[in-house]
C-alpha cells in the first residue's frame, strides 16, 4: 500500500537529483537539452573561475554563511528568551503566544512585502520606511541604506541585516514554541527540588533547565539551517539579489540563471551544491534520530 | 501559589508586551498602509501615520486591479490558490495517512530504511529536482497546468504527511489491530474499520499543515505556471509588489488578502497547526 509513494519518491526525489546531476555534468546552455558530458567544469566555473559567475557565487555563498549564522543565533536567543518568559505562570499567556507564532502562518511572500516597504531607505528628499521614522524622531545619525547599502565589513555584507530580521521574525515563534514545549515537559518537582537546595532562579535555569534544552536547540538548529541554506522567496520578494549581488543567495541565482537566462548546466551545478551543503547538516541528523528511535 | 506583583513580574510582563509590540510593527503597516487613499499613501510626511479614514478603495483595487495602470487584480490568483490548495490537501493527507498506518503497524522488512530515504525528501532544496520537474511535467502534458502544481504538491508533501501520520498512529494500541485481525479483517479492513475513525486529530493536524504549506508556497508556483491567470496568489502578489509603479495601498491591501485564509485558521485552529509545527522536527 505504501509502494506507490515509495515508487513516487524515489522518482521525483531520488531519481531527479540523479538527472539533476546528470545535468550539471552536461553543456546544456540554452533551451535546448544537451547532454555532452563535460565532467565538473560548470564546478569548476562556479568555484575557481575568474569570471563574474565565480565572483557572484563567491559571494552567495559567505551571504549564506552569515545569513544562516546570524539568523540562527537570532531565533534560538530570542526564542528561549520568550519561551522562558511565557513559562512564568503569565496572565494572558495565549494572546502573547499567539502575537509570537502568528508570523509563521503567513507567507514568505506576504513577509518579503511588507519588510521591503519598512526597510525601503528612500532618497535624501524623499526618506522612507525605518529612515523616515528616524528623520521624525530626530534620529538622522542613524539612517543609513539597509537593505540597498553596498558597504560590507570583511566579506560580510550589511544589507543582509534587514533581511535576517525578517526572516527571524518569522521564524523565531518556531523555537519559541519548541523550547515551550520542553520547559513544559519539565517536571515542576525538578525546580522545586532545585529551590529547596537553595539555588537562585538564575542558577536553576543554568545548570539544570537549559541543559535540558539541548536536543531541542540541536532539533531547532537543523530546521531553521535547512531553511536558511535553501532561502529563496523571502530574499527573491524582498531584495532581490541587490546591487553588486549584496542580498544574493545561491537560490536566487540558481533560477535566475536557469529559468530567465536558460544556463540549465549552470543551474544544475549550484542546485546540487545546494543539495549537499543541506545533506552534510541533515543525513547525520537523520541517521541520529532513527539510531535513537531503533533503541528505544 | 499564588504570583504577587514584584518588581521582577512586572520586568517579565513589560519585555513580552515589548516584544509584542515589536512583532505586530508588520500587521500595523499592512492595515495602515491598506486602509490609506492613493494620494495619502504617497504622502512620506504621513508614512507611518495611522490613516485619516477607513478606505477600502485599495481593497477593491487589489482584488480587481486598475487595468488603466496596467496592474492586474489578485481575486482569480486567490480562486486559483484554492482550486490547487484544496485538493492537494485532501489527496497528500490521505496518502499520509495510509502511509503512516503502514509504516507504524505493518513494519515490513527495510522499513527502518525506507522511512529515513522517504523523509530526506521534505529537507532537499527543490532546487535540486526544479529541471528534471518541468521537464517531466512538460513531457505528462501537465507543463503550466495547475494539475501539475498539485501534482507536485501531492508527491512532495508523502514525507511531512506520512511523518505526521506515522507519529500519530504509533500511539494507537496494537490490542486493537490484534483484535480486528482475529476478527477476519485484513490490511487494508484494518485501516478503514480501526485506524480511519480514530484518524480525526491526525487529519485535522495534517490538512492544516499542508494547507498552511501549499497557499504559502511561491518556488514551484514561480517555476511551473507561466500564465499571470494562473498563478496562485503568491506569485501574482510578488508580481503586483515587482511592478515599476508600486501603489503600496494596493499591494498591502493584497498582501492582507493573501494572508487572511491561513490567518484565520492559525488564530481558529493554533493548537493544531502548533502541533504540526512540532512534529515536522522529526521526533516531534
Amino acid at each position: 500500500m505504501v509502494l506507490p509513494s515509495i515508487i513516487l519518491i524515489a522518482i521525483f526525489v531520488y531519481g531527479f537529483i540523479g538527472w539533476t546531476a546528470r545535468v550539471a555534468l552536461s553543456k546544456w546552455d540554452g533551451i535546448r537539452p544537451d547532454y555532452t558530458w563535460v565532467g565538473l567544469e560548470n564546478f569548476r566555473h562556479l568555484l575557481v573561475g575568474q569570471g563574474t559567475t565565480a565572483r557572484r557565487f563567491h559571494i552567495d555563498l559567505w551571504n549564506t554563511f552569515f545569513f544562516t549564522l546570524l539568523f540562527m543565533v537570532a531565533c534560538v536567543v530570542a526564542g528561549l528568551l520568550l519561551a522562558i518568559l511565557l513559562d512564568q505562570k503569565i496572565k494572558g499567556e495565549g494572546i502573547f503566544r499567539t502575537i509570537y507564532l502568528f508570523p509563521m502562518a503567513i507567507s514568505f511572500v506576504v513577509t518579503g512585502v511588507v519588510w521591503q516597504w519598512i526597510f525601503a531607505p528612500g532618497t535624501e528628499t524623499r526618506l522612507r520606511g525605518v529612515n523616515a521614522l528616524l528623520h521624525n524622531m530626530g534620529l538622522d545619525a542613524l539612517r543609513w541604506g539597509w537593505y540597498t547599502d553596498t558597504t560590507s565589513i570583511g566579506p560580510f555584507h550589511v544589507a543582509l541585516i534587514p533581511v535576517i530580521i525578517a526572516a527571524a521574525w518569522q521564524l523565531t515563534g518556531y523555537t519559541t514554541a519548541m523550547y515551550l514545549a520542553g520547559l513544559r515537559s519539565i517536571p515542576d518537582e525538578l525546580r522545586d527540588a532545585a529551590r529547596v537546595d537553595g539555588a537562585s532562579e538564575i542558577a536553576m535555569y543554568r545548570r539544570i533547565i537549559l541543559p535540558m534544552l539541548q536536543p531541542i536547540t540541536l532539533s531547532a538548529l537543523i530546521i531553521l539551517g535547512h531553511i536558511s541554506l535553501k532561502i529563496f522567496d523571502l530574499v527573491f520578494t524582498m531584495t532581490g539579489r541587490g546591487t553588486g549581488f549584496v542580498t544574493d543567495v545561491p537560490g536566487i541565482f540558481m533560477f535566475e540563471t536557469t529559468f530567465q537566462g536558460n544556463h540549465y548546466s549552470q543551474g544544475a551545478a549550484i542546485s546540487i551544491i545546494m543539495l549537499l551543503t543541506i545533506a552534510v547538516v541533515v543525513v547525520p541528523y537523520l541517521i541520529y534520530s532513527f539510531r535513537r528511535e531503533v533503541e528505544l | 501559589m499564588t504570583q504577587r506583583l514584584n518588581p521582577m513580574r512586572i520586568g517579565i510582563y513589560l519585555l513580552l508586551i515589548l516584544f509584542s509590540g515589536l512583532f505586530l510593527v508588520p500587521v500595523y503597516v499592512l492595515l495602515s498602509s491598506s486602509l490609506k487613499t492613493f494620494t495619502e499613501v504617497q504622502d512620506l510626511s504621513r508614512l507611518w501615520s495611522p490613516p485619516s479614514g477607513l478606505y477600502l478603495e485599495s481593497f477593491r483595487s487589489a482584488w480587481f486591479g486598475i487595468p488603466e495602470k496596467g496592474l492586474r487584480g489578485l481575486g482569480p490568483n486567490l480562486l486559483n490558490s484554492i482550486y490547487l490548495t484544496v485538493p492537494a490537501t485532501i489527496i497528500s493527507s490521505m496518502l499520509g495517512s495510509l502511509n503512516g498506518y503502514v509504516l507504524s503497524k505493518w513494519k515490513f522488512r527495510g522499513a527502518n530504511v525506507v522511512f529515513p530515504l522517504m523523509l530526506f525528501g521534505m529537507f532537499i532544496p527543490y532546487q535540486s529536482i526544479l529541471i528534471p520537474l518541468t521537464q517531466t511535467l512538460r513531457a505528462m502534458g501537465l507543463g503550466g497546468t495547475l494539475w501539475g502544481l498539485i501534482l507536485v504538491h501531492v508527491v512532495y508533501g508523502i514525507p511531512i504527511t506520512t511523518l505526521i501520520f506515522r507519529n500519530y498512529y504509533a500511539e494507537v494500541p496494537t490490542d486493537l489491530i490484534e483484535a480486528a485481525r482475529i476478527d477476519g479483517a485484513g490490511i487494508l479492513g484494518i485501516y478503514w474499520r480501526v485506524m480511519f475513525p480514530l484518524s480525526l486529530p491526525g487529519f485535522v493536524v495534517v490538512i492544516i499543515w499542508q494547507f498552511t504549506n501549499i497557499w504559502n508556497e511561491f518556488l514551484f508556483a514561480v517555476t511551473l505556471l507561466q500564465k499571470p491567470e494562473l498563478q496562485p496568489i503568491t506569485v501574482a502578489l510578488r508580481n503586483l509588489a515587482g511592478s515599476q509603479i508600486k501603489e503600496w495601498n494596493m499591494v498591502m491591501a493584497g498582501a492582507l488578502i493573501a494572508a487572511v485564509p491561513t490567518l484565520l485558521i492559525y488564530v481558529l485552529m493554533g493548537r493544531y497547526f502548533i502541533r504540526g509545527l512540532l512534529a515536522g522536527s522529526v521526533k516531534g
